[in-house]
Formats: C-alpha cells, structure tokens, sequence
C-alpha cells in the first residue's frame, strides 16, 4: 500500500468519526439529564434546606432550560473546557489529563504481560490440538478469566504484600517516599526515564507489578483463545502444506508463515480488550488505590456529576476512535494481501 | 547500601515503621518519627469548606488548617479513649468572651495570633469569614443560622482585637456553633487579593489554596490521591502538633486499608467500617478506638405520608417487631449502642439519645397491628441509601424477614446516593426507609428541630405533632440549666417513645484504627480526624 492510498485511508475514517462524535456530545449530554436523582439536592451538602438546595442549583447552572444548558456546554467544549466536576472540585480537563495516563499505562503494561503469556500459550495449544497441553491452556485462560480481578488483586496483594513483602503497599501510582517525575508525558515510567531517575522508574514499575499482572490475568483468555483459532486455520492451509512439503523449517513456518497471517485477528481482539480492559478496571483500580479513569467514572455516575460524566464519555470515545484507526492502519502494514491489491 | 535503604533503616529504627517521605525534597537528617501516614476511604474535593459541592470528607481540611474562635476541651471516656468534651467550652483564636447579662452580645477578644505568611489575626478577618460564612448560601450559611447569625450586620470588629456577635435573642446555641468546622477565621487580606468582582468571596482561590492561621498547612494536595500536611512551627492557638507532617493516602478499598495497617506501612486508618473494626480488634499490633457517635442515630423511619402507617398502632407494632439485638450483631458487630429495652414509658432524664421502651416481641406486634386498620398487614417497600450499604444492608434484609413474620410484606429498594438526598430527605417521599442523621450540636432539642419538625430536612418521616413543635420552639434556645428546660425535654421524648415516627435501632459508631505507638487520637461531634493532637508515645 503506498503512502499516499495510507493516508487516504486515514483521512477517510477521520472524516467518519465527525458524525460519531456529534452524536456521542448529544446522547451524552441527554443521558446525563435523564439520570434520576437531583445533583443540586446532592452538593448542597448534609444540612440543605430548600432554599439552599435552589441557590446551589443556580450556582451550577440547573436552573436553565436545557437547549441553553445545552449551547453552553457546546460553546465551552468548543473552547477546550469541559466543565468543573462538582463531587472533585478539579477541571474535569485537568483531571482526565492525570488519569487518563494512570489507566493507559496500568492497561498498557497489563496488555503487555497478557500477550506475553497468552499468544505463546496459544500457538502451543495451536500446534497440539486436543492434547493435555491444549487442555492446560484453556484451564488456565478459563481460571484467568473466571476469577473475579477483585479476588485476583486481592489474593496478590495478600501474598505478594502481607505474607511475603516482596510488593510495595498497595497505594497507587507511587509510594509516599516518592515524588512523582516532572510531568512530560503523564506517563510515570517514561517521565522517570525521561529525567533519568531510575530509582523512581523502578519504584514505578514495582508499583505497576501486581496490578498489571491482576489485569492481565483477566484479559488472557479472548488473545490465547483467538490466537489458537487463528493459528489452527492457519495451518491448516495449503500453503502451510506445500511449506512443510517443502521442507522448510518448523520454526520458520510457524512463526513467519504461519503466525504472520494469524496475527490479524489477534490484533483486532487486542484492539477490543484494550479499550474494554481501559474503562473495565475499575475494581483494579479500587483495591491498588490507582487514580484512574475508570473509578472516577463510576463515582461521577454515581453522583449524577454531569461534566464528569460528559468529559469522560467523550474521552473514551475519542479514544475508540482513535484506537481504531491505529489497529486499521497496522492492518496495512501486517497484512500482506492488503499491499498486493495496490 | 543505597540512600533509600539507608533512610528505611534509620526511620525503622526511631518509631516503628515510619518510613521517611520525600526522598528526594527531604533532608536525610530529618527527623523520621515526625511523619504520619494516614489513609482513608473517601476523598477530599475542596480544600475550602465553604464552597457550594465540598464534600464532607473534606471538612478535615478546616479542622486541621484553620482556626476557630471556639474549640472544645477533652475528657476521658469510660474506655480509656479520649473524647471533646460538650461541657468544657475552650478559646482557640479567642483569648476569652463575655456575654452580655441579656445574652444578646458576645465579645471575644482575640489572642495574638498570624497566619502562615506572617500577617496578624484580627478581628476584621474574623468578620470578612463569618460574613462569607452566612452570604455564599448552601452548607456554611445553613450551620451558621443553627447559631442563630444569619447577616453580615450581626458581626462586628470594634478594633484589631475585639469582635462582637449580635444576637437577636440569647442562645445556648452560639458558642458551641463556633467551634464548628465552618466557623474558622480565614486570611482575609491574602483572599482579597485573589478575589474578583465574579468571585468577590475568592471561592475559587480559597478552594485550592488554604489561607489560615492553623497548625498544619497544605503542602500538596493530589485530588483523589493524597494531601499531605505540614506542620505550622509558630502555630499560636494551642500545643504544638506532635507530627511535622502528615500523608494522608486516598485508598478506597477496605481489605487495601487494612493490609497496609496490619503490615505497619501506616500509622491510622480513619473511617474503618464495624466488621473489619471487630477483627483488627483482636490483634494485638493494632489499636482500634470505637466511639459511639453522640446526639446520632441509626433509625428505621415509616414515613407518614404513607397511609398505614398514620396509625400509630402500626408504627408501634413495627417498633415491637424489629430484631434490635440481630441487627446490633450482624450491621454493627456489636459496635454500637442498644436503643431498645428502655425500662419506663416516660423518660427519667434527658440524656439523649437513650433507649425506647421497646423490644422484640412478635406477640405484641401482631396483636398491636390486629387492633389497627390494617390487621392483614400490607406490602411496603423498605429503601436504603446504597452509599450506607455496609450497615444498611443487612439491617434491611433482618428487618424483612421480622415484618414478614408479622404479615406486612417488605421489598427492599437500593438507592444510590445522588438519588437518595432528593427521594429521602429533600421529597421525603419514601414509604420506610433508614436513616442515620446525627445533630453537630449535642442537646436534645437540636436533634428533635432536624428530626421531629415538619418540613426539616431530616424529618423524612413527614411526623408532625403541635405540641412538640411547640416544646422545640420554647427549648432550643433556651439554657440547659433553666429549671423548665429538662421537664420540656422530658416531654418531648416521652411522645417520640409513644408515637415512633423515628424508630431507633442503635447508636452507631466511629471507628478508627491505629498503630499501638500512636497516642492522643480524640473523638470529635464532626466525625473528622484532628491531626494535630496526634502524636507517637
């Protein structure tokens, strides 16, 4: 695929996500409201009466009717500024460029120690099909994913912290002795690296351990399970015939004939569990205390706190979209049919 | 041996585990037990009080930073633990009062005192606070009204150390109301520099920066993360903090709290809910202070706007039929304090919250809901706010149970929070529901105004009787040592024993755990961890 058909392609589903978006600020912006409970009633704190309850209405802008809520809210979002959340008291802007980080980083390196387990496991179950080793492999992606991360987390911090002590207290991000790197990325690893504090990056990184491995226990099952069925297909093709009538290698016609045409669904799945596995920690990130987007969500919803809420729908949104270019454009450069059709 | 090792072992050495913070911002040569670490459940939303959305774990901010013209002394409870004492009124900025013979004027005068950036306390500060206090409406202003000052005119700076209350009528009510978290005295020239003619009470400003005069300032605040205090050498307004510095961790899990206590990697665990209170109890490396929660209830309410339960019969045999000593074991693990088995119907003090005069008795029950209108029973929905599940649940669930038993059919109805203040409190529209408000101020009469008077916001059971509006009316500003104050006081509980609007199944309370080595740890009305009485043995 030459560069110019690539960045057709990209400049084409950009163009597709404009009416996603569109519809995403709407809809949002309409669930909110529709959301039962009344948030003035709720911030107005523990001994309200009516008429403070109307005066914190007014001071958050409740009391207007809800096409100029609505134009408001456009007109502020056109500017960058998604409102203050109410239940943090923080610019909801500001709040999801620190968390939004803290998640993408605990997610990332989950995702990272998932594919390391999970697509070895699944070629190996691939390539002896129905045999103890297959039966091994699904026990284990099966109890991965039936564990609840809650218990998961839990039982690790359990041995890995109280029995053992080799993990550090389970308090998020980084451990009170430390001071978090100047911000450059809001990645801590890659901050840290970046001011060339390796203390501080492995401290990261041993706090990153136990919830990254508790996350990604939980998404091995879709990568192994898809890895296996792709790779069974695969080679069960004729070209993995003639390869191996050729007498090529086994290892070069599992890994570079096989896997590399294999791989495609993986990365879709990936793509999947990624953005899932982003918004869905939420319990991960309440028993390791990690300051990420998901709990803040949850929180919010709970609250009915609606620029919390806006700001966060929004986000993810963006970042499906995003993410799904970047798995579309990987496509043409793994797929090798894609390039020949040129 | 590398430096952190090096620091751990040091710090390891002085008290416990206290690991020195700050690797890189502190000096090696710091002293290690002067850090604390604490962790707690929920998060601090605003480092000002006042504002309209502040959350009330936030109120620890005012407690520790600020100061008050008031404060209360401590006393010692049965237990051992330490307790504010109602009775021992003490001056925090106010170096002595006077009140007037009509009890209509108070005069303070303020002790020397700064704030952090060196400025004198003076009485106009305390006016600007006070003022902003009862003008930006909601909470602050709210408070402010139980003390009866509702107007900036009421508050007077007569010169840079004397200030005056007006009163419209003498009130029991007004000092104590100044040792609350929303009467602190804030630095009002510094917020005057930051305020704007949007902003002319500097909210914004004030909300991420505290300005006061107190013993610990902020020296970091990580929204959902942490807030770490440091302590203010040249604090004026009492002894000085035995820590210089406080972590105070955002951890919301539970079991998270726990491990990280029972590992000693903390030193205090605020707000840690009766099961895991119960179990920590039993190990000897930790301490656990459990207070019963004064002038607090946990109560069942069947709301009167339903109509069975306009019969008196039928709230009577709900009173009968709840499984008080059940729900004290499973909901509270037996931390808390019995309501029930009161021995007469007529009160023999005014010690409030006391027990009523019921307890368990199916028989009674039954036979009281077989003289009412409803003798067949009726199906009722039983809610609960979901943010209270840790006590609520069960209770709910064991309350079912005894209804059914008794032939009024209960469903139960999780609500979550936002919904809750609307539907319970603010609608007041559900038909049985439990409640757990608990009044700042400790007299009887003040609880009875939020709880027993129609149309306040605590009254979710919509209960309205004349006369004890009338009795709150004549009692709630009136001394408690006016001869007509106990026999009125008396009368009022009589009639919540008779007419259980507000069915009470225990007095709830405050746990809090901690390392053994730590001492002064001191119940407070407002339920807020005083950081500053904190200090290792």
């Amino acid at each position: 695929m030459t560069t110019l058909a690539r960045s057709r392609l990209v400049g084409w589903r950009l163009l597709q996500a404009i009416p996603v978006i569109v519809g995403i600020i709407i809809v949002s912006f309409l669930l909110t409201r529709a959301l039962p409970g009344d948030p003035a009633a709720y911030f107005a704190g523990p001994a309200a009466d009516a008429a403070s309850i109307e005066q914190t209405r007014v001071s958050m802008g409740l009391d207007r009717p809800l096409p100029i809520q609505f134009v408001t809210y456009v007109q502020d979002l056109v500017r960058g500024d998604l409102g203050i959340s109410v239940s943090t008291g923080q610019p909801v802007r500001q709040e999801l460029a620190t968390r939004l980080p803290a998640s993408l980083e605990l997610t990332g390196f989950a995702l990272l120690f998932s594919v390391a387990i999970a697509m070895p496991l699944g070629i190996l179950a691939a390539t002896r099909p129905n045999t103890w080793v297959d039966h091994l492999c699904r026990a284990v992606v099966t109890a991965g994913v039936s564990l609840p991360t809650f218990f998961t987390g839990l039982a690790l911090i359990y041995v890995f912290y109280y029995l053992l002590g080799w993990a550090p207290s389970p308090m998020g991000r980084l451990d009170f002795l430390y001071l978090p790197p100047p911000k450059v990325t809001g990645f801590y690893v890659i901050d840290a690296l970046l001011a060339r504090d390796l203390e501080t990056a492995r401290a990261t990184l041993a706090q990153l351990a136990l919830p990254a491995i508790t996350l990604g226990l939980f998404t091995l099952a879709p990568i192994a399970r898809m890895t296996r069925a792709a790779m069974l297909q695969i080679l069960e093709g004729e070209f993995i015939r003639t390869a191996r009538a050729a007498g090529l290698p086994r290892r070069q016609i599992l890994l570079t004939y096989a896997l590399r045409n294999a791989v495609l669904p993986v990365i879709t799945t990936l793509g999947m569990v990624f953005s899932f596995a982003l918004g869905a920690n939420v319990l991960v990130e309440k028993v390791f205390s990690w300051p990420g987007i998901g709990s803040y969500a949850v929180e919010a919803l709970v609250v009915s706190d609606y620029a919390a809420v806006q700001g966060f729908v929004l986000t993810m949104a963006l970042l499906f979209v995003t993410l799904n270019l970047i798995i579309d454009v990987i496509y043409t450069l793994v797929d090798p049919r894609l390039g020949m059709e040129e | 041996m590398n430096r952190r090792e090096f620091l751990k072992g040091t710090s390891a050495l002085t008290v416990g585990a206290v690991y020195l913070p700050f690797l890189k911002a502190m000096p090696a040569q710091a002293n290690a037990d002067e850090t604390l670490v604490v962790v707690m459940g929920s998060t601090i939303n605003s480092l000002d009080i006042h504002r309209s959305g502040t959350n009330r774990p936030s109120y620890q901010v005012a407690v520790n930073c600020y100061d008050r013209l008031l404060t209360f002394g401590t006393k010692t409870l049965d237990d051992g633990s330490l307790s504010y004492d109602y009775d021992n009124l003490q001056g925090e900025l106010a170096e002595s009062w006077e009140v007037s013979g009509d009890g209509r004027t108070l005069t303070f005068t303020l002790r020397e005192a700064t704030f952090w950036d060196g400025r004198p306390v003076t009485a106009q500060d305390v006016k600007w606070s006070f003022d902003r206090a009862v003008t930006l409406g909601g909470f602050p202003t709210t408070q402010m009204a139980a003390g009866s000052t509702t107007r900036p005119e009421q508050f007077e700076a007569v010169d840079e150390r004397t200030f005056l209350i007006h009163l419209p009528h003498a009130s029991k009510l007004t000092l104590p109301n100044l040792t609350t978290p929303i009467a602190i005295v804030i630095n009002s020239e510094l917020a005057l520099e930051h305020a704007t003619d949007d902003d002319p009470w500097a909210t914004d400003y004030l909300h991420r920066n505290p300005a006061g005069s107190g013993a610990f300032m902020v020296e970091r605040w990580e929204p959902g993360q942490q807030l770490v205090y440091r302590r203010n050498p040249d604090w004026a307004s009492g002894e000085l903090p035995g820590a210089e510095r406080i972590i105070l961790r955002e951890v919301p899990s539970a079991s998270t709290r726990r491990a990280l206590l029972e590992r000693g990697n903390i030193q205090l665990s605020q707000d840690v809910p009766p099961r895991d209170a119960m179990e920590l109890d039993a190990h000897a490396s930790v301490q656990v202070v459990s207070t019963p929660i004064e002038n607090c209830l946990h109560v069942l309410c069947p709301n009167l706007a339903f109509e069975p339960f306009q019969d008196v019969r039928v709230r009577q045999a709900i009173a009968w039929a709840v499984p008080y000593e059940a729900i004290l074991q499973n909901a509270a693990y037996d931390r808390g304090v019995p309501m029930w088995g009161g021995e007469s119907s007529t009160p023999d003090d005014i010690q409030w919250p006391q027990p009523f005069p019921y307890h368990t008795n199916l028989d009674r029950a039954r036979a009281l809901l077989a003289e009412s209108d409803y003798p067949d029973g009726f199906e009722v929905p039983l809610s609960f706010d979901l943010g209270q599940a840790d006590w609520a649940e069960s209770t709910a669930l064991l309350i079912q149970e005894a209804l059914g038993r008794i032939g009024i059919t209960v469903t139960l109805d999780r609500i979550p929070g936002a919904n809750w203040r609307t539907r319970a409190l603010v609608d007041k529209q559900l038909p049985l529901h439990l409640e757990n408000f608990g009044g700042w101020l400790n007299t009887p009469c003040y609880y009875f105004f939020w709880a027993y008077i129609e149309g306040n916001l605590f009254n979710s059971s919509n209960y309205h009787n004349e006369e004890v509006a009338q009795l709150v009316d004549e009692t709630l500003f009136m001394a408690m040592d006016d001869p007509d104050y106990a026999p009125k006081i008396r009368r009022m509980i009589e009639i919540a024993f008779e007419e259980v609007p507000r069915i009470p199944l225990y007095q709830p309370a405050l746990n809090v755990a901690m390392q053994p080595n730590l001492d002064g740890y001191t119940f407070w009305y407002h339920r807020q961890l005083d950081q500053r009485v904190l200090h290792g043995r």
